[in-house]
């Protein structure tokens, strides 16, 4: 039972951190801002839970966990939140998603407006 | 290992800061920058020491920044002037800095001269005379209240010179009429203002637990008081500052923030009273170590009462001067308008 929860915990470590990166790598990757933000906010809040459902496996006592599961209650509420207003902001400035991959134009932003 | 990936970490924000122009991407370094000092912290095992910087360095200065960008605009001005002789002074200071660290003991050596100097005394003696298991807490509370309460008349002065500077008249505002202006921003952000109502209370309970709980954990009166004043502008900046205004008015919060001043000093007063040194408070009570846990508690709820009070009056300071600028812009406008 140990041994299994350990491991099941190290997964879930692996995996999220695993998330994390990738999301780094496509913030850096992807095109313009909307995918750059959903890159970074999807994969931020799957790599929280992960982490801290595997740390939570680990944790020593009930008050540890209560704190853990209080974090992720404000991760969950807050990282979409702020993902949000940022695009919702983001598009009232008026930036526009680059809409077509094969059009001639690197810009993107006024072809299609 | 950490600590030098951390500090290259500061040092490479620090840089991106220099050489940016925009004021927003500026602030956001400077709160990465007051997080990585708090990781920093952390790893140093200073745990008080980082949760004040996370909430002061990476939370409410940044929002104070931010309060002040959205007054002045976000592009840097262009410098015409070379700073030269600014630069040879840095330089020259940095170089007797970097010397004089070679005197320095070496990094978490035992000999070094604070290790000696008063430092057991706290570790072997507090508990017993305090009682308080937060070293840090009875440190900065009873040991070294005198240099506390200067801490808080300094953040008490440095509002008073805000409001001094940011001040306008309640005349202006209020003899204006309701402006029938587009409904503002946070009126239509609906998810972010149903998330703001559903946080809110958690953080304020959160700010209340830091602050009494400062005896026995991280936390106290600076924490607290900052956490509490940035729920209190979230608040603002979600609900319009109309609706924060009808919850505290303006003045009544001054009149805190001068208070807590007040009750930290009054407590001084009390333990000369009752005859025994300025913040000694062993006089307080009967019992000697009742009456720390008292003084402590006391003056922590002064510093709380006095650092919210001042962060909240900064914030309004410049919420209301640029509602005193919108509502003349609109003015001049609506008198030009008919000629």
């Amino acid at each position: 039972m140990e041994l299994l929860i350990s491991i099941s915990s190290g997964l879930c470590l692996l995996v999220g951190s695993f998330i994390c990166i990738s999301g780094a790598v496509g913030v850096l990757r992807f095109p313009d801002f909307y995918t750059r933000m959903h890159a970074a906010s999807v994969t931020d809040t799957a790599g929280m839970v992960l982490i801290l459902v595997g740390l939570m496996m680990v944790s020593p006592d009930l008050l540890v966990l209560a704190k853990l599961v209080m974090i992720l209650l404000l991760g969950l509420l807050i990282g979409p939140t702020t993902s949000h207003v940022l695009a919702k902001s983001a598009f009232r400035n008026g930036v526009k998603p680059k809409l077509t991959s094969n059009s001639n134009d690197q810009g993107g932003d006024t072809s299609k407006s | 290992m950490i600590n030098f990936v951390l500090l290259a970490l500061l040092l490479i924000v620090a840089v991106g800061i220099m050489r940016l122009q925009d004021l927003f991407a500026v602030t956001m370094l400077l709160s990465i920058y007051g997080l990585m000092s708090a990781t920093f912290f952390v790893a140093m095992d200073a745990v008080d020491v980082a949760f004040t910087e996370a909430s002061v360095g990476a939370g409410i200065s940044t929002l104070l920044l931010l309060v002040v960008i959205s007054f002045t605009g976000r592009a840097e001005r262009k410098t015409r002037h070379k700073p030269y002789v600014a630069l040879f002074v840095v330089t020259v200071i940095g170089m007797l800095l970097l010397y004089g660290t070679s005197d320095m003991p070496y990094f978490g050596s035992s000999d070094a001269p604070i290790h000696n100097h008063v430092a057991p005394r706290y570790i072997n003696d507090s508990m017993r005379e305090i009682g308080v298991p937060n070293i840090v807490t009875s440190v900065l509370a009873s040991y070294r209240a005198f240099d506390t309460f200067g801490e808080v008349v300094v953040i008490f002065t440095a509002g008073i010179a805000v409001l001094g500077l940011l001040s306008v008249s309640s005349k202006a505002l209020s003899n204006s009429q309701p402006l029938n202006r587009p409904r503002g921003l946070y009126q239509q952000h609906i998810v972010i203002r149903i998330v703001a109502k559903i946080l809110l209370p958690f953080i304020f309970l959160f700010a209340l637990y830091v602050q009494f709980h400062g005896d026995f954990g991280p936390g106290g009166g600076f924490q607290a008081g900052v956490i509490f004043a940035a729920a209190f502008i979230l608040y603002a900046m979600t609900f319009g500052l109309d609706a924060a205004t009808a919850v505290v008015k303006p003045a009544v919060i001054e009149l805190i923030a001068a208070v807590g001043v007040l009750l930290y000093g009054s407590v001084g007063i009390a333990t000369l009273l009752s005859g025994g040194n300025f913040f000694d408070y062993d006089y307080l009570l009967a019992d000697p170590i009742a009456g720390q846990h008292l003084g402590i508690l006391l003056i922590e709820l002064g510093v709380g009462l006095t650092v919210t009070c001042v962060m909240v009056m900064i914030c309004f300071g410049f919420s209301l001067r640029r509602k005193a600028h919108e509502q003349k812009a609109v003015m001049n406008i609506s008198e030009r308008g008919p000629k």
